[in-house]
């Protein structure tokens, strides 16, 4: 195990000590005494060199989508082309100010711009905000948008929808901006059929009913075929539809959200347009809505203005979601990202993206069951209960995939299938890494029918253990100093 | 003598010498796998049938817990607090959850007896 900077600490040896106010102006008449410091913070005194090479065996320690495959479902963890960051860190946009004069940064708005219309065009939505900084923010300002507009209209539509097939931080989102979520049990199909959807909303009162959060594809990796009739369905009774976007990689430039349908949509820049995310962030996630929603959308907008662009805030805005203008940089990334594929290559991101997963999923079906087979769009989910009733569980392989270099796919998620791992392997993985996985998962199939407990042997990790419990029930987060 | 009564969603009530406790099913428990934490409401609180009064945390998942029936809580298992690990180990006897008054027992009708539970988790399974 890697130790701690703290641990190598050595009082003297360190060079620089920028907490040493020795000889500074130490009386400023701004700091009262009892907030002072006595003595310099006990920082670790580490030599340059070994503080280079500590933090560079880290960053070896890291796994990312650089080092290998990543097939973790529903995160679309797509290569992300260096000439986004090498673009993204040119001067011109790195080292802009956020408050100087909208006058002198005219070629930002203009990127800025042209994303919120890009967007809108892929999505089939009127308007998008730049504002959100991850997805899960999108969805929390899409649902705060909602609530603006039904507290305009003097409703209370206190419900919302959402099925058991949607994306994890659905429920969560609804219920800090103050719905009641009811969940919406998926068909024998894996999908939302407006027949059970109708019996849900009459049940808690359809003029209750705030709306719908869908994932399409869902989490199951499925094409929801009845969304029409929802859509159709939940307007006539005045609900609204979110479209949680995690899952946009599967149809760019095939079908757009709006024409399904839906009021409003999120997008994850860092998953469908190739921005760093999983701790290599942050992230982004635009809100782009039909013209209904426009006058709430979170502000600043930008709007092409006379000789240039300039911000704006719509009427009725819901405020800010974010100091200044979202995660700019990010921003910049995914419009490079854009540009570089245009409208030809947005649409090959798709196909590539479900053939790849089908290709998987046709190699695996014999050796893993799966529970929903389909046809899959940009992911699927298989289950390890045949492995399980010999006594290997879906998070053994989980870890023997690490064990021989793979990233883990997503397990036990969703929680409508058991021993669940929902593998997404993104467009940007040549065959040849589809194969290596796929040989991998048919070795683990055969081991674990000749002998269970042997397979689960993990010669090549460093920590022989992994005790996921042990650590759950008493995290050690955060090291302390002795003193402080 | 007690008696269990178990619903869809797989928590259990059981009548104990004249008490009601709540929890989850041995079925649920394994499930979920090791326990790591539970979420536990205050005493005194009521809920309708079908609220969710509680959340279960494991390594693969939270889940909420929904009341049974219309209930007030009377008591709360202090102990899973520091022993979620007591969820896996006995979670139809000193894994209980809650114990509760109930407003309505005619409620417990429409729940199923072990058999009928067992049989729908068979089904399932």
């Amino acid at each position: 195990m890697a130790r701690l900077i703290f641990d190598k600490s050595r009082p003297g040896s360190r060079r620089y000590d920028v907490a040493d106010f020795t000889g500074l102006e130490p009386e400023s008449p701004f700091v009262p005494d009892d907030i002072r410091r006595a003595e310099p913070l006990p920082l670790p005194e580490v030599a340059e060199v070994d503080v280079v090479r500590h933090y560079v065996k880290l960053s070896q320690e890291n796994f990312g989508v650089d080092v290998g495959f990543y097939p973790l479902g529903s995160c679309t963890m797509k290569y992300n082309p260096k000439a986004n960051e090498e673009i993204a860190s040119l001067p011109a946009w790195a080292q802009l100010h956020p408050e100087q004069p909208v006058e002198t940064a005219q070629g930002a708005l203009a990127l800025m711009h042209e994303l919120q219309e890009s967007l809108a065009e892929i999505s089939g939505m009127h308007a998008v905000s730049l504002q959100p900084a991850a997805g899960a923010h999108g969805e929390l300002t899409g649902m705060l948008m909602f609530r603006a507009c039904f507290n305009d209209a003097g409703e209370e539509r206190k419900v919302m929808i959402v099925p058991d097939s949607s994306h994890g931080t659905n429920p969560a989102s609804a219920a800090i901006a103050g719905f009641k979520v009811a969940h919406l049990k998926s068909d024998e199909r894996g999908m939302v059929s407006a027949k059970a959807l109708k019996a849900l909303c009459e049940k808690h009162g359809e003029e209750n009913i705030g709306g719908i959060m869908m994932t399409n594809p869902n989490t199951l990796g499925v094409f929801e075929q009845e969304v029409k009739e929802v859509a159709e369905y939940l307007h006539e009774i005045g609900a609204l539809l979110y479209y949680d976007g995690a899952n946009l990689n599967a149809s760019l430039g095939y079908v757009r959200p709006g024409d399904m349908g839906f009021d409003l949509v999120h997008f994850n820049l860092h998953k469908t347009f190739s921005t760093p995310h999983g701790g290599g962030g942050p992230g982004s996630g635009p809100v782009g809505v039909r013209e209904k929603l426009m006058p709430y959308l979170p502000h600043p907008l930008v709007t092409r203005a006379e000789g240039g662009f300039a911000f704006y805030r719509p009427e009725k805005s819901i405020g800010r979601m974010k100091l200044y203008f979202g995660n700019f940089l990010v921003l910049v990334k995914a419009m490079v990202y854009l540009r570089a594929l245009g409208v030809e290559g947005l649409k090959r991101v798709a196909e590539n993206a479900v053939l790849n997963a089908n290709y998987i999923q046709e190699r695996l079906k014999d050796a893993y069951d799966i529970p929903f087979y389909q046809r899959c769009m940009h992911e699927f989910v298989l289950s390890a209960t045949r492995q399980k009733k010999l006594g290997v569980r879906a998070l053994d392989i989980a870890k023997k995939l690490l064990n021989d270099g793979f990233h883990a796919p997503t397990i036990y998620f969703p929680l409508i299938v058991s021993e669940a791992m929902m593998i997404e392997p993104t467009e940007t993985e040549s065959r040849q890494t589809l194969d290596a996985f796929c040989d991998a998962m048919l070795r683990y199939a055969r081991e674990i029918e000749e002998d269970a407990e042997k397979f689960k042997e993990l010669p090549n990790l460093r920590i022989q253990h992994l005790d996921e419990v042990a650590a759950a029930r008493n995290p050690v987060v955060r090291w302390a100093p002795e003193k402080l | 003598m007690a008696t269990y009564w178990f619903q869809k969603t797989h928590e259990y009530i059981a009548e104990i010498d004249g008490e009601y406790r709540v929890g989850i099913s041995e079925f649920a428990a394994q499930e979920l796998g090791d326990i790591t934490f539970v979420e536990l409401p205050e005493v005194g609180a009521t809920f309708t049938r079908g609220d969710s009064f509680g959340t279960v945390e494991s390594v693969k998942a939270v889940s909420d817990v929904y009341a049974p029936a219309d209930l007030e809580v009377t008591a709360v298992n202090e102990e899973l607090a520091d022993e979620p690990e007591k969820v896996n180990a006995d979670p139809q006897g000193d894994g209980w959850f809650i114990k509760a008054k109930l407003s309505d027992a005619s409620q417990l009708d429409d729940l199923m007896s072990k058999a009928d539970y067992d049989a729908m988790n068979k089904e399932a399974g």
